[in-house]
């Protein structure tokens, strides 16, 4: 069987596709299937002919296997240095032995280099910043599953939810409606604590678009409401989109480059729909990459911008509690042992490496944050990203994965640990889950709102006044 | 056997290496993609430069980057062995005159016990990475044949050369000898892993123009290596 029902070369392009996929509970068939999946040599061999230019070409051949990658990778310290696990390993014997058989590889190759892309790599990009040739494996491993991708060598939730991004433009089947109706009722439910708290949707020429991870109105409404109440009691003029809200990628973990230009390209036509002054995104790590960092590129715009300036959460934080739109009450700062997880995404891939610490200086209490080591662009992946959180078949190596996160959290002795990023924020709820080491773990929205000074005019008014 | 090495077998490999490293060279740069690599190179070309520039001479420096501090000893033997097997080549008296003879023209040299001296430091250095190399499972386990052939070429002038030099044997034997192993280091250049030579400014530009553009520059960050 070279081509299965539910585990082939195709990408899924629609609803049904996605629910036949979501029956299979755990991907069983799907993987299944798999084993069996036949090999397009020519078209794996031409792909790489016409993609893997001089810089991949170069990094593979200058490798002077020295090892010294080994160190900076987390799955190698967190595997107990396993030699499999150093970086340079992993893509020689995976990306560089598809190019030297020109592609001819067989099926349980394929399966192996599946299981080193998703499991073994985060594309996290810390090893390419202690390479003294600056090979960084982490873009190759990204490039690799490109090529797995489009030979139908994907983990089950890659595929679903690279189709759900084809299909709703969003990580989840979530449409526009449910969307706006989710915001529109989280609204609702704080109106009377934040009387004139409003969504706009769809205004145009607004200071600010803001765009979130699509989970927030699935599991996590409560994110969408916070938001309302911070951009509300700021003061900001901002608007939702109806259609281009979504700033994440799953397609982009997938290695599914065609999903990735339709979903960003759905944000940049929102953007120039509506002419935002700016557009901010939630506190997501790869979905700040996803759209601000790499998405002009695959919507192929020169700038290597988006149309409109893109700003992270945090920054936009920063900026409000600098500028004082956003007043701190001193006495409610945090004043227990804190620490801060620096998303790869936007740390180490977009320079962001005082920004949270910015913010930190305004709402932890002086002499209780601890910051972790190493930290900003040299810290450690939280041990889920790249989609490793999402993927059920390679949940074990990545519980084994958390272990670097957690001794650096538990080095630094603090009880919280913000992580204003989905990933590490999940990462860090599992590795609680996982070894109970005694921390809490939260975004920067909730803490914030927490201790916010609201002026008199945005409370409530008493009724019989 | 002398003549023929220094006359038409050393115009050759220095002309092989030249011609060989420049047509590498171009290639390198003419196959970059800003699409592909995700780097717009041609938009923001000072910032691309600097950033350049900032990743090349940080990790030229020991000690220079975190890499090389978590790395304390291993950075000794590279720095040891590259400081050597980059200055001994260009600057040594003896290749000087070879080369005013030959060309016309010589570089700034350094006296001689300094060059022993960093000689012995290479040697030295290069016996440790191939230890190291031996003994750690993490560098073992990657560890092909391409590797060792790159290793002993190298080995192979400096040891030679210091034969020459303290004129253990047979002198014109080891002279040759050592004449004919840089010859085909200088031949084996463009077409190994020994393209490294050159290919380290083209990588090490290139992943820096990536940071000084899209990963921070743009920000106005600087990545701290």
């Amino acid at each position: 069987m070279p081509e299965g029902t539910l585990c082939n070369k195709k990408p899924v392009d629609t609803a049904e596709g996605i629910t036949t996929l979501l029956a299979d509970k755990s991907g069983k068939t799907y993987y299944e299937e798999m084993k069996k999946l036949e090999i397009n040599s020519d078209l794996l061999w031409k792909t790489i002919q016409n993609t893997c230019k001089s810089r991949i070409r170069t990094w593979l051949e200058i490798c002077a296997h020295c090892g010294m990658c080994a160190d900076s990778c987390f799955l190698y310290l967190a595997n107990d240095r396993d030699p499999k696990q150093v970086p340079a390993y992993k893509i020689q014997s995976t990306l560089g032995e598809i190019i030297r058989k020109k592609g001819k590889v067989d099926n349980a190759f394929m399966l192996h280099a599946m299981e080193v892309a998703w499991a073994q790599c985060t594309c996290c990009n810390r090893c390419g910043t202690y390479c003294p040739h600056g090979i960084d494996t982490g873009i190759m491993f990204g490039y690799l599953r490109g090529l797995l991708y489009q030979q139908g060598f994907v983990p089950w939730e890659m595929k679903i939810g690279a189709g759900m991004h084809r299909v709703y433009n969003a990580q989840m089947d979530i449409t526009s409606e449910d969307y706006i109706d989710t915001f529109e009722w989280m609204v609702e439910e704080y109106e009377e604590d934040y009387p004139g708290l409003t969504v706009p949707v769809d205004v145009e020429d607004a200071d600010i678009m803001y765009t979130v991870n699509a989970r927030e109105a699935k599991h996590y409404p409560e994110d969408l409401a916070e938001a309302a109440i911070l951009f509300h009691i700021a003061g900001e003029n901002w608007t939702i989109p109806t259609k281009g809200w979504e700033l994440t990628s799953l397609a982009m973990f997938a290695g599914d480059w065609a999903a990735c230009k339709m979903q960003v390209e759905s944000v940049y036509d929102a953007m120039e729909r509506l002419r935002p002054k700016r557009m901010i995104g939630t506190e997501c790590g790869h979905a700040h990459r996803a759209t601000v960092v790499e998405g002009p590129y695959w919507a192929g715009r020169k700038s290597g911008r988006p149309p409109v300036e893109s700003i992270h959460y945090i920054e936009w934080l920063a900026e409000a509690l600098r500028t004082g739109k956003l007043k701190i009450d001193p006495a409610k700062r945090i004043k227990e042992p804190v620490t801060l997880q620096d998303s790869c995404n936007y740390v180490r891939n977009h320079g962001l490496r005082e920004t949270a610490r910015e913010i930190i200086s305004y709402i932890v209490e002086p002499g209780y944050f601890i910051d972790m080591s190493p930290n900003k662009e040299h810290n450690f992946c939280c041990g889920g990203g790249g989609g490793f959180n999402g993927i059920g078949y390679f949940r074990k190596q990545r519980n084994v994965g958390l272990k670097v996160k957690r001794d650096q959290i538990l080095a630094t002795g603090a009880k919280l640990v913000i992580s204003p990023c989905h990933n590490c924020w999940d990462a860090i709820r599992d590795l609680e889950e996982e070894f109970e080491i005694g921390i809490r773990w939260s975004f920067l929205k909730p803490l914030i709102l927490k201790m916010l000074i609201i002026p008199d005019h945005m409370k409530p008014q008493e009724e019989d006044q | 056997m002398h003549a023929l090495l220094t006359g038409p077998v050393f115009y050759i490999s220095l002309g092989v290496c030249i011609i060989g490293m420049s047509i590498r060279f171009y290639q390198y740069f003419k196959g970059l993609s800003w699409q592909l690599d995700r780097v717009a190179y041609k938009e923001y070309p000072m910032m691309g430069f600097k950033g350049a520039v900032r990743s090349i001479y940080k990790w030229l420096i020991p000690y220079g980057t975190y890499g090389w501090r978590t790395q304390p000893v291993m950075a000794a033997a590279f720095f040891g062995f590259h400081i050597g097997v980059v200055c001994i080549p260009l600057f040594l008296i003896g290749h000087n005159v070879f080369l005013k003879e030959k060309l016309g023209f010589s570089l700034f040299t350094m006296s001689n016990p300094i060059a022993d001296l960093l000689t012995w430091m290479a040697i030295g250095s290069l016996l440790f990475l191939i230890l190291r190399r031996l003994v750690l499972p993490e560098v073992r386990i990657m560890t092909d044949k391409k590797d060792w052939g790159v290793l002993l070429l190298s080995l192979a002038p400096l040891v030679t050369g210091l034969m020459a030099r303290y004129q253990i044997g047979d002198y014109s034997f080891w002279l040759n000898t050592h004449i004919l192993t840089g010859e085909l280091v200088l031949l084996a250049i463009p077409f190994t892993k020994l393209s490294h030579v050159f290919l380290f400014f083209a990588s090490r530009a290139q992943l820096g123009m990536d940071f000084g553009i899209k990963r921070g520059g743009l920000k106005g960050s600087k990545m701290t290596w």
